[in-house]
């Protein structure tokens, strides 16, 4: 039986007295593809935030297990330190700061070499890139591809991907694809938040996430094909009572 | 101690290799306190350098149409922790002529010492001149830095200067230059300083383009941690048609220091444009959470992220490895 890398129980969460997140219970395998889809507003950032444990986003009610560990009151750089990070969907921009310094910011092996090769992983040549600055000279897709690789050179045990493929070419997306099956294969898991049906498609297991509420998961085909038949703004009362498929 | 120590007391002080031997294409002007320790021109740069009371008053001139390669080595600096160190410069790039400066000014004991510059620097047509200033203070922070310079860009003329200041206590910092720009000349001026304790920085710094097709930048890095405090005045003004300019000024603030930046673009002319930006406050939230999900904590996302708005431009790095 595949083991459960995260376990998130009964989280529950407000900003600025909204509820954003309700009871969420969710279980993560490890070594596989997680797809979490739903629409704009659905709470998915709000939850990988809260799971990755940035400021202003502290549960009021719940917890999050992480390798059998209770980090829900741990702070960010403890949760990036025992190998859970996160890649932004905008990437920040950093004067002055260069794309092999960055990449090797946390990287367990911090040789130049190590950040060629992540470079070259995701599909830039480190020869026109390492010495530039991550700023505003790059555009969004080199630094999301660029903020991608120093993730891989953390070697990570789970990477939490807000929207892995916006902004990003279509002659690089192959190159996400193939990145994203070889992490897998290489044992990271991989939680992607995504409105695509091509991210979609390279996941074990999906999601399906509403009003701050996981309303089914299981089947990526099956969830996939409801989300885009069927997915409306609704009222979350509707699905409180649905059954809910339990993960292979 | 004779001057050929002093010299390499200095070079120590900087963190240089004493052992490291310029090599001779490299022209070095040494001076301690009121005295030039150490000397070596190359064809093409012509240094007389008076000794007075409490400093040295020089006349510098880089010839007519000389490519002066290597850079010119130049360091200021005073051992002891207290002392006065007058510097009076006359500085002329004769037409077409090309020269970069690395300067280092050493004050590694300061407790009470004053360093104070003033020049005058001439940078006749199509003359290309660069000036790299980096200051190295000790930890105690008493040092009184007045640097005052008033600059000619002639026609033609490219003229950038960058200050640099990260390493020990800045102590005080008066700060005055004020620009004169011809017609398509280029002037850059860049700061880049840290900071800490009780330190008071006070940058004011003027561009006025004068000339068609002149242009301008100013670039302010500055960040303050504990009391520290910054007042940042960068005036660029466009005279004239088609002249280009920006004004930059970052500050980022944390502890309990201060920051002040008033950056000012006045526009005389309305083919001329000039734009400016200025971000004043403590480290960016998104750039700060970014670095603790790669497993750095708050104290070491903030030095990294400080350390990135204060680097050096590319162009002078490879000049500076050259000397060092």
């Amino acid at each position: 039986m595949d083991n459960i890398i995260l376990t998130i129980d009964d989280l529950n969460l407000s900003v600025q007295n909204k509820k954003i997140l309700r009871g969420i219970k969710m279980e993560i395998w490890a070594g596989h593809i997680h797809a979490l889809i739903g629409p704009n507003g659905a709470g998915k950032s709000t939850l990988v935030s809260t799971v990755m444990g940035l400021p202003g986003y502290k549960p009021e009610q719940g917890k999050i297990c992480f390798l059998g560990e209770d980090i829900t009151n741990l702070p960010v750089f403890d949760r990036a330190q025992r190998g859970l990070t996160l890649a932004w969907q905008e990437p920040a921009r950093f004067e002055g700061l260069s794309v092999e310094k960055f990449i090797l910011t946390g990287a367990k092996n911090k040789c130049h070499k190590r950040a060629e090769e992540v470079l070259e992983m995701v599909g830039l040549d480190p020869h026109k890139y390492l010495n530039r600055a991550v700023d505003k000279t790059l555009s969004g897709g080199e630094r999301k591809r660029i903020e991608l690789a120093s993730i891989i050179a953390m070697e990570p045990k789970l990477i939490l991907l807000d929207e892995p493929d916006s902004g990003i070419d279509i002659d690089a997306l192959e190159k996400i694809f193939s990145l994203l099956k070889k992490l897998k294969q290489d044992g990271i898991t991989i939680v992607a938040i995504t409105h695509s049906l091509a991210v979609l498609n390279q996941a074990d297991h999906a999601f399906l996430m509403c009003c701050g509420k996981i309303l089914d998961k299981g089947d990526v085909n099956r969830i996939a094909s409801y989300f885009q038949n069927k997915c409306i703004p609704c009222n979350h009362d509707r699905f409180i009572t649905s059954t809910i498929e339990t993960a292979p | 101690m004779n001057n050929s120590n002093t010299a390499l007391e200095l070079l120590k002080s900087l963190g240089i290799d004493i052992g490291h031997v310029f090599p001779e294409d490299v022209a070095k002007i040494q001076v301690h306190q009121n005295k030039v320790v150490g000397l070596h021109l190359v064809p093409g740069l012509r240094v007389q350098a008076d000794e007075m009371k409490d400093g040295i008053e020089a006349e510098v001139l880089i010839e007519k149409g000389m490519k002066i390669e290597k850079p010119i080595h130049i360091c200021f600096g005073v051992l002891p922790e207290e002392g006065l160190q007058k510097v009076k410069l006359h500085i002329r790039a004769q037409e077409e002529s090309k020269a970069m400066i690395l300067a280092h000014c050493t004050f590694p004991n300061a407790r009470q010492v004053k360093h104070i510059m003033d020049a005058d620097i001439e940078i006749e047509p199509h003359a290309h001149y660069a000036y790299f200033e980096r200051h190295v203070h000790g930890p105690k922070g008493g040092v009184d830095v007045i640097p005052n310079a008033k600059i000619h860009v002639q026609e033609g003329a490219e003229f950038s200067t960058e200050f640099e200041l990260i390493k020990g206590a800045a102590g005080n910092i008066e700060f005055q230059y004020e620009v004169n720009a011809e017609a398509q000349s280029k002037t850059e001026m860049t700061a880049r300083i840290s900071g800490t304790n009780n330190d008071q920085i006070r940058l004011h710094e003027i561009v006025h383009l004068l000339g068609e097709y002149s242009t301008g930048v100013i670039v302010s890095h500055i960040a303050l941690k504990q009391y520290a405090i910054a007042d940042i005045e960068n005036t660029l003004v466009a005279h004239a048609p088609f002249s280009r300019g920006h004004v930059d000024c970052k500050e980022i603030v944390v502890g309990n220091a201060q920051a002040k930046a008033v950056p000012t673009v006045l526009v005389k002319n309305p083919t001329a444009h000039v734009t400016h930006e200025a971000a004043i406050g403590s480290v960016d939230a998104k750039q700060l959470v970014t670095l603790m999900a790669h497993g750095l904590n708050e104290d070491e996302a903030t030095d990294l992220i400080i350390e990135g708005l204060l680097s050096k431009k590319q162009n002078w790095q490879n000049m500076i490895k050259e000397i060092e």
